[in-house]
């Protein structure tokens, strides 16, 4: 059995009075592919804020590639090798398609290589080899402003790609895409897991969720209940009334 | 173009409206071009954090009287040229402005935009209550009649906002195209999202805060041998504030040449203005100008253009 990759021991987080994350414990493999599911309101992406550092968890710990990360502040932790993307797409919308993979580039990639930098035509060739990876090689020199929706899930893919991470985290990657799309996005990711990433998806659509995980956690009312093979997870009672009820 | 060649041609056009200055003979064009240079470099300045990061920072009066006010305290302890009296302002304004950001940069949107204003309270305050730089009751600086070589002082004053502006912009033009531009305008778009990607966005905005702030304070330190008496009530006015908030406005934000359309074309109204109407119409006309741009150019005078996009590098 390979090393862990992601160790999270015990860890909550309160919204004031309101528990979202109740000492959730679970680990992640090297090249494993995860899925992360859970009712609307379950702490998914509140779990998601707390491993990538942009909310901090009030007790338990993270470990990363062997490190503990606690403290650490997000950029810290993507230059790490933690790279996400977010629920609804955030992209930085003055700057052009290409533009926008190329901040990772500049700011994680180049940053991890200490005084080494890139030079203009690497940047370039890892900025033309990551639009091609995800298909919005045309659209480099748009705003992205006039993308469609799947491409912008593209473009924030494409992005916590460009930072060559570790572990990806996506974070509903495929909300509100059609079929072929997600087919698309899927395998993709499929992709990505085979070039070596660790992969944990977000995602309430269970065809993808099922046809892409290795091993499924299941997060209710910030605890988690459930982890293990997809097609055990799923026949778990306590799973099936979480989200048939009872 | 690279940075060189765009120094270059900077100093170019700045010799030139120096020569051409100079033919016109009359020294009242150095006094009005003094002002309209100051607001280029203000306004640069100002955009540096406003324009690039999008913190809205109405402070600038803050750091230009600290500029002012350095100039003051050095003339009353060991007047030195105000060369290196620019180089100590940048130091102390630059130093004030790392500072602020730190107190202040946690916050976000109108709240940074009210702890700045309350920086310039604050060092009002302070400036007033301090015997030695002359209080309340402000301070003279008497300026020499001549300088040798130039002639008359003005034109040496002249001389010296002129530079500063080219270094002002090229500074703005240089950071724009760098790495320090992609994660500036990361922030401007998506704190979180540029956290994301790796940009370490609180030391990206104490570094803007910082140039800022130092090129607000180099604006400010030939300004009491410009004006020959300071007072605090003058160095914190409400002008600065307003016009370097409102020429990046009206120029454009995104870019450097922005301000300095914003500046000149603000700055050059209101000293026309001023000989032929009054000095009192002047903030009116900042104010008339910015309703009218918000109105039909929202992005300033720049965002009328379309943005062209470099095909070759992505």
């Amino acid at each position: 059995m390979s090393e862990n990759l992601l160790q999270v021991e015990n860890l909550g987080k309160r919204f004031g009075g309101f528990v979202a994350l109740d000492a959730i414990n679970f680990n992640v493999q090297t090249g494993e592919r995860v899925g992360l599911i859970g009712p609307n309101g379950s702490g998914k992406s509140t779990l998601v804020n707390c491993l990538c550092g942009t909310l901090t968890n009030e007790t338990g710990s993270v470990h990363f590639d062997g490190r503990n990360v606690d403290g650490l502040v997000a950029h810290q932790r993507t230059r790490l090798g933690m790279a996400r993307s977010f629920q609804l797409p955030r992209p930085f919308v003055s700057l052009s398609v290409a533009e926008n993979i190329r901040v990772p580039l500049l700011y994680t990639v180049d940053a991890r290589k200490g005084l080494h930098h890139m030079k203009p035509a690497e940047l370039h060739d890892h900025c033309v080899e990551v639009l091609k990876l995800v298909g919005l090689e045309a659209k480099a020199h748009d705003s992205p402003r006039d993308l469609t929706q799947v491409e912008m899930r593209k473009l924030e893919l494409a992005r916590a790609i460009a930072a060559e991470p570790k572990l990806l985290i996506a974070d509903e990657a495929m909300a509100g895409l059609s079929q072929s799309e997600v087919t698309d996005i899927v395998a993709l990711l499929i992709r990505l897991n085979e070039r070596g990433i660790t992969v944990i998806l977000i995602e309430h659509i269970m065809r993808a969720v099922m046809s892409f995980s290795q091993r499924l956690v299941v997060l209710v009312s910030g605890r988690k209940i459930a982890d293990g093979r997809p097609d055990d997870v799923i026949r778990d009672p306590e799973v099936e009334r979480a989200y048939l009820g009872q | 173009m690279r940075s060189l060649p765009f120094l270059l041609i900077s100093l170019a056009i700045a010799a030139i409206i120096f020569v051409i200055a100079r033919l016109l003979q009359n020294d009242y064009v150095f006094f009005a071009g003094y002002t309209v240079l100051q607001f280029v470099v203000l306004a640069t300045a100002w955009n540096i954090l406003g324009g690039y990061t999008g913190y809205v920072n109405f402070g600038t009066a803050a750091f230009f009287a600290l500029g002012a006010y350095t100039t003051v305290f050095f003339h009353k302890l060991y007047p030195l040229p105000i060369p290196l009296l620019i180089v100590i302002a940048a130091l102390v304004s630059g130093l004030v402005g790392l500072g602020m950001g730190y107190l202040t940069l946690r916050l976000r949107g109108s709240f940074f935009a009210i702890a700045t204003l309350a920086l310039a309270v604050v060092l009002q305050t302070l400036i007033v209550n301090w015997d030695f730089v002359g209080g309340s009751r402000g301070a003279y600086v008497i300026r020499p009649r001549e300088i040798p070589i130039l002639g008359s002082y003005i034109q040496y004053l002249f001389l010296i906002m002129l530079l500063l502006a080219v270094a002002a912009i090229v500074t703005a033009r240089t950071i724009e195209r760098s790495r320090l531009g992609y994660g500036f305008a990361t922030i401007r778009d998506d704190e979180l999202a540029a956290e994301a990607a790796g940009v370490p966005t609180l030391k990206l905005k104490l570094i803007a805060t910082m140039i800022s702030g130092a090129f607000m304070g180099m604006a400010g330190a030939p300004f009491p041998y410009y004006i020959g008496y300071l007072e605090p009530s003058s160095a914190f006015g409400l002008p600065y504030a307003v016009n370097s908030i409102a020429m990046p406005m009206i120029g454009g934000t995104m870019t450097w040449i922005g301000p300095v359309i914003g500046a000149v074309l603000l700055g050059v109204i209101q000293q026309v203005a001023t000989v032929t109407i009054s000095s009192a119409v002047n903030l009116l006309l900042v104010g008339v100008l910015l309703v009218v741009f918000v109105v039909i150019a929202p992005n300033g005078i720049m965002g009328l253009f379309p943005k062209r996009r470099k095909k070759s590098a992505p």
